[in-house]
């Protein structure tokens, strides 16, 4: 059985909550390919596991940040005074306080103040921080601070942001995009132009345009945002956080410290689930400030309300497009324009731009394309990575218009896309080949393929079963007003950081005899945020050195950079580099047994060496040493780097370049249920198709494909985060008003999984967290239009849009 | 803040005579959210825990006595047959953890229109029984709404129980929210038939300032069932009939667009639930009704 040692109570000066070693091992294989268990499962269920917000250390003080309370506004005056008087507390710091000459951050570009500065661009923008010996009192301490704003006219759309009087959300850009964008609203604009679309428009016979709205999702992690800054005697500080990438973090901390990186010390912490919002930094720098300022350990833990203004949401977008097919069902052209709101900080719009823009066609062959997308700077919550980045709310608008020139040319849904459906080989808009399987056409046949959810499942001998129906226990229909939909829709990811990015992971890989038996160490800085990285690496630990026992160590800036939690990337990159590092550790492994034993047989010479069942094997089969006879008293230790193959830079100006590693591809079929009468709809199925290249632990991939799509389900019908137009503040900050499904709302979920393999990649494997997320809503949406007949060109959809009552 | 533990009914009310600021606090459902979020910050808070008394109920031969503080989860489970709108009602309050803290008192207290208790007790025909070391009086629920989350309720006096009408027909309750489970109401309707006085009440929510009835749509409805003979032939009540009571129920409605829905889809909806609920009572009236016939 897994095992996980709880923190222990530890002597005083440590803190506790802390994560420890997990050792896992079994007397089965436990390598790739199985389902081994989760070593944090059990411990996550019975709600033992220590997240971050669990962290406690003696003497803490407790951090509080003051949020702005409008959206745009010069700072006339900050009075500290009260709160500073208040008792039990220890520091209150604004701009001025700032130790360093950096007093900015950010993933790309440093626009973002570690506390505002003269003015606040958003809701809910830091403006002070306290430090108290108790939570209630830091907040009461942060609430006396009287701040005096001069409101600014909002920045709130593409209309107001681009206006020739506009007021500049970012004045005085030096930023590297302020060169090629049209207009210092925008962060950074990326156009794909590729062929000729107007001959190609010639050609169509049909032509379909579109206009889309997406709307903001929230990631809706769990675990708000939370950790404990500990001073250390070197001057230095060593934070426990839960967060996607220490050394991404540790890299913007530092500067705004004024100390180097090796005085800043980082811990991951327990993550409660992540989705792209803790790739930016949230209380980390503001708990490191107040612990070195008071010289005692701070704790900031988040609730719920703060968590919405504590990190970006995902790019709501305006998404325009017009698609041309000739009568035979081939598509002739696609032009397209993406606006993206990335409200009033950078933080990762670039990316999401070169994503949005690159896979904005889809999984079709489209020879000629001509695409823009952009992202805004807007007075609005700051936007960012969210599961599936800019691929979304692309995925959304194109598989509507697929089905709208379906229709038009009076063919199924699933035949016109996979008449266009791209192949291994086929050429992206940005001329780049797909270079491994791409079995669109394939997943879009087998969701179809699968037998359908029985009709009226609702009915029983005793009446309605109202819980099978849409509206559920609020009993507001028995079957009247209600009709079935199907949908389909399919999808394309990127998988790693694209564009030209150095994407590498370091991987630290121990073995050695404990307690007379092999055991490896796998020491990295992934950050576990739920996806199940530890248990893979052990897995591969296993099926590379034959051992039953291996370590997690705990993630920590001890060790080179792991990368970020995203991307689909780390069974991947850090996957990759733990099999890199094992490698190597076994040849130097092997290297020992020579020296040791060679001598006495000639196969340790000749044959094709193996290490399986904690001995060394020939490929033959034959057992040469125990393991623990080769290792003796000796550590074999390894840290290496390992970089997937390098991406491109996309032109500037036409968008071309090799800029991502591999795709991954999901497709959906959803069935619905909607009250037609009252706009309620009942998600009764959501079936899915991916490619995986290789299942390293299916039941892992099997969930990740079962949460992608209910992450996609939720903005389909529910999840939005709303913000006033007139004064660009959030209005549904809670858990009350922002609805994520429930276990009532969330459906059967049917995976098949391919496991075509990615000769480039590690294990033939192909990363799988985001692509199910694509697919998701627009099958959702489809459904619901077969139902209702009604055009539905925005997501969320919600009750009035279906009723007519907006 | 300062806690007031009272061990007694009667000790409350001195505490409450003492202190008419102390909020009073039971299962905490709606109390602790405001304070959780700074909303309110009062000088008291009353806990009621320790008074067995709230946790209790009675069937009488009228009417169910209902101790403020008896969970919606006891509700769902003990009263489904007297109480049979209240019942539904309980079953769409927030979560199983919620339904079995919160009760009806809670929800009287708060008063706000989106309470899931209220368009239940207004359907039924429901009076609040209410106390101070002053006495004791009964205020019918019609009278109890007086403003957005305000009530009738004396500065110095607790709600103590509710008296419900026991079913004496069908009821049915219907909400709508945007979840399919563990939802805030958009908005709700509740419909009592009342065949021993010849009489349909109904109860609406979250489409006004207060919970309302819709009492032009009832009085048409009354008038049309006594006119048709409907109550003794059990015939089924003509579409048109159904789709008058529904637009009245409607127009009863005076919503506002909020974050939750818009106006003009609450009032939509009410509609939509007007109807349905309607046909689902009456249908089951009408199945009494014959089973009736036929036994006799």
């Amino acid at each position: 059985m897994p095992s996980h040692k709880l923190p222990a109570a530890s002597a005083q000066g440590q803190p506790t909550g802390v994560p420890t070693r997990i050792t896992q091992g079994s007397g089965t294989r436990g390598g790739i390919g199985e389902s081994t268990l989760r070593p944090d499962g059990t411990l996550k269920v019975t709600g033992e596991f220590a997240y971050s917000s669990d962290l406690w250390h003696e003497d803490m003080l407790w951090g509080q940040i003051l949020r702005s309370t409008v959206a745009h506004a010069e700072i006339v005056s900050i009075d500290t005074s009260e709160a500073l008087a208040t008792p039990g507390v220890y520091a209150v710091m604004t701009y001025d306080d700032l130790p360093a000459d950096v007093k900015h951050y950010g993933l790309e570009i440093q626009d973002t103040p570690v506390l505002a500065h003269g003015k606040v661009r958003h809701h809910g923008e830091p403006v002070a921080i306290v430090a108290a010996d108790h939570p209630e009192t830091a907040r009461r301490a942060a609430a006396k601070i009287k701040v005096e704003y001069r409101d600014l006219p909002v920045v709130t759309d593409e209309a107001s942001a681009l206006a020739p009087d506009a007021v500049l959300v970012h004045e005085n850009r030096d930023d590297h995009h302020i060169g090629h964008v049209p207009h210092p609203n925008i962060v950074h604009r990326q156009p794909i132009v590729r062929g000729d679309v107007a001959a190609a428009r010639r050609r169509a016979d049909v032509i379909v345009e579109g206009e889309y709205t997406f709307g903001m999702q929230d990631q809706a992690f769990l675990g708000p945002e939370s950790g404990l800054a500990v001073p250390e005697e070197d001057g230095g500080v060593h934070l426990y956080i839960a967060t996607q990438w220490l050394h991404s973090d540790l890299r913007q901390i530092a500067p705004v410290l004024g100390l180097p990186e090796d005085k800043v010390r980082m811990t991951l912490a327990g993550v409660g689930g992540a989705f792209g919002g803790r790739e930016d930094l949230s209380m980390q720098i503001h708990a490191c400030l107040l612990a070195l300022r008071t010289g005692k350990p701070v704790k900031i833990v988040y609730n719920r309300f703060e968590s919405f203004f504590g990190h970006v949401h995902r790019h709501p977008a305006k998404l325009f497009y017009e698609h041309g097919a000739t009568r035979d069902g081939k598509l002739t052209h696609v032009k397209c324009r993406i606006v993206l709101d990335g409200g009033a900080y950078a933080s990762a719009s670039p990316a999401v731009v070169g994503n949005a823009s690159s896979l904005g066609v889809g999984p079709y062959v489209v020879d000629d394309v001509e695409i823009e997308a952009i992202a805004l700077y807007t007075n609005n919550p700051p936007c960012g990575a969210m599961r599936g980045f800019g691929a979304v709310q692309a995925c959304f608008a194109y598989e509507a218009q697929m089905d709208k020139v379906a229709k038009e040319l009076g063919l199924d849904p699933v035949e016109f896309r996979q008449r266009n459906a791209m192949e291994q080989g086929t050429l992206m808009p940005t001329g780049q080949p797909v270079d491994s399987p791409a079995p669109v056409a394939e997943l879009l046949r087998r969701v179809k393929a699968m037998p359908m959810p029985p009709e009226r499942q609702w009915e029983s001998s005793e009446g309605a079963d109202v819980r099978q129906l849409p509206g559920g226990l609020s009993n507001t229909t028995h079957g009247e007003g209600v009709v079935r939909g199907v949908g389909y829709a399919v999808g394309i990811k990127n998988v790693g950081f694209s564009e030209g990015f150095d994407d590498y992971s370091t991987a630290r890989v121990r073995m050695e005899v404990v307690g007379g038996e092999p055991v490896a160490t796998v020491h990295t800085a992934m950050a576990e945020v739920g996806q199940g990285g530890v248990t893979v690496h052990a897995q591969i630990a296993r099926t590379e050195l034959g051992v039953a026992q291996v370590t997690i160590h705990p993630a920590n800036t001890q060790v080179g950079s792991a990368g970020s939690t995203s991307a689909s990337r780390q069974t991947y990159v850090t996957g990759g580099a733990v099999r890199n590092a094992c490698e190597l550790v076994r040849e130097k492994v092997l290297e020992l047994g020579r020296r040791r034993f060679g001598p006495y047989h000639p196969a340790w010479a000749t044959a094709e060496l193996l290490l399986e069942g904690g001995k060394v094997v020939t490929d033959g089969g034959e057992v040469l040493a125990d393991l623990v006879d080769v290792l003796g008293d000796e550590a074999v230790e390894v840290e290496e780097e390992w970089r997937h193959r390098p991406t491109e830079p996309f032109d500037l100006r036409t968008g071309q370049g090799n800029g991502h590693v591999q795709y991954s591809f999901a497709a959906h079929r959803a069935v619905v249920e909607v009250d037609t009468e009252l706009g309620l709809v009942k998600v009764v199925e959501l079936a899915c198709a991916q490619d995986v290249g290789k299942a390293l632990n299916p039941l892992s991939v099997v969930g990740q494909i079962q949460g992608g799509t209910t992450q996609g389900l939720g903005v389909a019908v529910m999840e939005e985060i709303v913000v006033d137009p007139k004064t660009a503040k959030v209005k549904n900050p809670s858990f009350t008003d922002y609805l994520i499904p429930t276990i009532l709302d969330t459906p059967t979920i049917p995976v098949d999984v391919l496991e075509l393999a990615d000769e480039h990649a590690p294990y033939g494997l192909r990363g799988v967290g985001e692509a199910p997320t694509l697919s998701s809503t627009p099958a959702v949406l489809a459904a619901i239009r077969d139902a209702t007949g009604l055009e539905l060109n925005r997501t969320p959809v919600r009750p009035e849009h279906l009723t007519g009552t907006v | 803040m300062d806690f007031l533990r009272p061990a007694s009914w009667e000790e409350a009310l001195a505490a409450k005579a003492e202190h008419p600021a102390a909020v009073p606090i039971a299962g905490g459902t709606d109390v602790m959210v405001e304070i959780n979020f700074d909303h309110r910050r009062p000088e008291y808070l009353m806990d009621l825990n320790r008074i067995g008394d709230l946790y209790e109920w009675e069937v009488g031969a009228e009417s169910v006595r209902l101790g403020a503080s008896v969970p919606y989860s006891r509700i769902m489970e003990h009263l489904r047959a007297e109480l049979p709108g209240l019942a539904l009602a309980s079953h769409t309050v927030a979560s199983p953890q919620i339904r079995n803290r919160g009760g009806v008192g809670g929800n009287l207290g708060t008063a706000s229109p989106a309470g899931d208790a209220h368009p239940a007790l207004l359907a039924a025909g429901a009076e609040v029984e209410v106390e101070s070391v002053r006495g004791a009086r009964r205020i019918p629920i019609d009278d109890f709404y007086t403003g957005v989350k305000r009530n009738a309720l004396a500065p110095d006096e607790l709600i103590r129980a509710v008296h419900i009408r026991k079913a004496d027909g069908p009821q049915q309750f219907s909400k709508v929210g945007t979840r399919n489970a563990m939802v805030i109401a958009v908005c709700a309707f509740g419909l009592a038939l009342h065949p021993e006085t010849r009489t349909v009440r109904t109860g609406i929510g979250s489409a006004a300032p207060t919970p309302v009835r819709a009492k032009a749509a009832e009085e048409f409805l009354n008038a049309a069932l006594e006119e048709g003979g409907f109550w003794d032939n059990g015939k089924i009540i003509t579409p048109s009939v159904a789709k008058r009571f529904a637009d009245l129920c409607a127009a009863a409605c005076n919503p506002i667009d909020d974050v939750r829905g818009t106006a003009g889809y609450r009032r939509h909806a009410v509609g939509v639930m007007a109807r349905r609920t309607l046909t689902w009572t009456w249908e089951s009236y009408r199945g009494a009704h014959r089973i009736t016939e036929g036994a006799a």
